[in-house]
């Protein structure tokens, strides 16, 4: 029977910290939500001690977030849960905008193949929280303490290497204290970390309200993002169709600033709206209703000192675009392993100067966005309507105005081009994959077996080098041999072209790039070599491996040339606007 | 590429009666949809992101010089 993750219930447990209080703990994360869990597990799989305490005993219920992009997958993927994601989660990659009773512009968000992962996955919260916590059970190395509720903080020898944060924590057997050298706060949008730091998250909020359901029924839509401007059955305002997993449909209901959020949300109300959709003999039933006013806002800066802010505590976004759990994800990638190569002493602590200001800047590409999206479907004059409408307009007949609908520009992850963890290209590259890009998946073939590129990439900084070892010039082999020989060099992976025979030497990994993609989404010849950070960005290519300087470049990306780089401030606001101009 | 403002029109006067039968039997509604579907027509022509911000910041400093 399958497992009710709505209704699940964990058990509050002492521990014994509670009555002796010497421990230091290397990291302490608060929030077992998806953001809250994702770090935890990376971190636990990198070797590091974890707890996370999270202050109820119970999963996400209701209708949240429900769209996890390609990227997520592929952090899911590398916390050892992507495939039960993908196998419950209901895949789409199409989406169609209509006007009144008319398509006007259909999209595709993956129009390539050759990759693992499809655009978008449709899960429910609960499922996704489910999984990750299954997964973090997996992993000795992390305890989660559930009805462990942070109720003060304290932050001493900030700055120093003895930096400690005490937490002060309510359990249902009183309050005792956890001390940490770190602490991620992953605890969600209102954030009680953030209020006892006294700190705020800012913004703007868009005077209109929504109606979020979740309906339970058999219906013939197709896996496809359907959202309608104007239509006939919700005239002058806007509808947004989802389909989820166990035939449960998400529909969201534009209402207008002066609905009233409590009347909206009573059966009397929602069930004629649904059944305006569907037609009065629909089958459904209703799973969940709220009314929701959304906001983008976020932190001024994501790091105080050893306390670092993760997902929705850090900034939040409407969800037009799905960007909120998304990015959320995106920032625990960020983090964890920023968090535990300073933990292990290899690198310094200004490394997470760099997750504040590099998350910062992915947080307003995501406010920009979804701002522009709910400004286009909330317009906020006479005028903005006037445009919104003569855009939609154009849009059945004309090309370029489909490229102005914004119905929502769905997550992508950030290009991290401006972060000064890169090194510069001093050779001639084609192609996406500059350094900050978040690296492309590819189809290669592992000992004879289809496989994934991105798979192959995991645990710590990788080389990327096309070409077969074989086939190494001398000066490469020297250089190759070099680069095995020094203590803390990436990990390897030779990436054969297609068409040759990849026999795996005993103790190099060889894959190969079975139809060539490699080679074109990473503008690849033999020689060519690409570092890859442990969350799978580029920070440096080359056309021919040099150890010295591939050294270089990965001490670059562990932090170490950060004194080097920015006048300002660490972590300051300043700083973070110049990265990211 | 910086906007024109100097004369650039092919045929000043028979342009702008067309300009102004555009607008033939629509009310002030439609009127202005009109206009605004002209002008995100005209701007995609156009192209240049400086240029049109050229033409958009002269537009609204006419009217506040005006206020």
């Amino acid at each position: 029977m399958a497992v009710d993750y709505q209704r699940l219930t964990f058990e509050y447990r002492p521990c014994a910290e509670q009555s002796a209080t010497n421990a230091m703990h290397p990291v302490v994360v608060v929030g077992a939500g998806p953001v809250g869990l994702a770090t935890a597990i990376d971190l636990a799989q990198q070797g590091i001690e974890v707890v996370l305490l999270d202050d109820d005993c119970t999963l996400s219920t209701g209708s949240r977030a429900i769209c996890f992009a390609k990227r997520t997958l592929e952090i899911f993927d590398r916390l050892g849960c992507g495939d039960r994601m993908v196998d419950k989660g209901v895949r789409w990659n199409l989406g169609k905008v209509f006007l009144r009773d008319q398509m006007v512009y259909a999209f595709d968000l993956l129009p390539e193949s050759g990759h693992r992962r499809p655009a978008f996955i449709n899960l429910q919260q609960y499922y996704v929280e489910g999984f990750l916590l299954e997964r973090a059970l997996e992993l000795p190395n992390l305890q989660i303490r559930w009805k462990n509720k942070v109720v003060g903080i304290e932050r001493r020898d900030e700055g120093g290497a003895d930096a400690t944060v005490t937490l002060t924590v309510e359990t249902p057997d009183g309050t005792y204290p956890v001390r940490a050298r770190y602490v991620v706060a992953a605890d969600g949008s209102r954030s009680p970390m953030r209020n006892l730091l006294g700190l705020d998250s800012k913004g703007r909020t868009f005077k209109d309200r929504f109606l979020i359901a979740d309906i339970r029924m058999e219906a013939g839509f197709p896996s496809e993002r359907w959202f309608w401007f104007d239509p006939p059955f919700h005239p002058n305002q806007s509808v947004l169709l989802h389909r989820q997993p166990d035939n449960v449909w998400r529909i969201d209901f534009q209402l207008g600033w002066d609905a009233d959020p409590v009347l909206e949300k009573s059966p009397e109300r929602v069930i004629p709206r649904v059944q305006a959709l569907l037609g009065p003999d629909a089958k459904f039933e209703l799973e969940w209703v709220s009314v929701y006013t959304f906001s983008c806002l976020r932190m001024d800066s994501f790091r105080h000192g050893n306390v670092l802010f993760a997902g929705d505590s850090a900034h939040g976004v409407s969800p037009f675009g799905a960007r909120g759990a998304n990015s959320g994800v995106q920032d625990a990638d960020n983090l964890a392993w920023k968090l535990a190569h300073v933990l292990r002493g290899e690198a310094p602590d200004a490394l997470l100067d760099t997750y504040a200001s590099e998350r910062e800047y992915a947080a307003d590409e995501n406010i920009r966005n979804s701002t522009r999206s709910t400004d286009f479907i909330t317009p906020k004059s006479q005028v903005s309507r006037v445009f919104r409408d003569a855009v939609l307009t154009l849009a059945a007949k004309h090309p370029f105005a489909r490229t102005l609908v914004n119905s929502g520009r769905l997550s992508v992850p950030s290009v991290l081009a401006s972060s000064p963890l890169n090194t510069a290209d001093t050779d001639a590259f084609a192609g996406a994959m500059i350094p900050g890009a978040p690296c492309a998946e590819a189809p290669v073939e592992v000992d004879g077996a289809e496989d994934w590129l991105l798979s192959q990439l995991h645990g710590g900084f990788s080389l990327l080098v096309y070409g077969h070892p074989d086939d190494l010039d001398a000066e490469a082999a020297r250089q190759i041999a070099a680069l095995r020989r020094q203590a803390g060099a990436p990990r390897m992976l030779f990436v054969a072209p297609d068409g040759h025979r990849a026999a795996r030497t005993s103790d190099i990994a060889v894959v190969r790039d079975r139809d060539g993609i490699v080679a074109q989404r990473y503008d690849a010849v033999p020689g060519t070599a690409y570092l890859i950070r442990p969350d799978q960005h580029v920070c440096a290519r080359w056309r021919a491996v040099d150890a010295e300087r591939v050294m270089e470049a990965m001490a670059r990306a562990q932090g170490k040339r950060l004194a080097e780089t920015a006048p300002a401030a660490r972590g300051t606001p300043a700083c973070a606007e110049a990265l990211a101009a | 590429m910086p906007l024109i403002t100097a004369p650039n029109l092919a045929r000043p006067d028979d342009f702008y009666e067309a300009l102004i039968d555009m607008h033939r039997d629509l009310d002030d509604a439609q009127s202005q949809a009109a206009n605004a579907r002209l002008i995100l027509l005209l701007a995609n022509h156009i192209g240049d992101h400086e240029t049109l911000l050229s033409a958009l910041q002269l537009a609204r400093e006419a009217e506040t010089a005006a206020a």
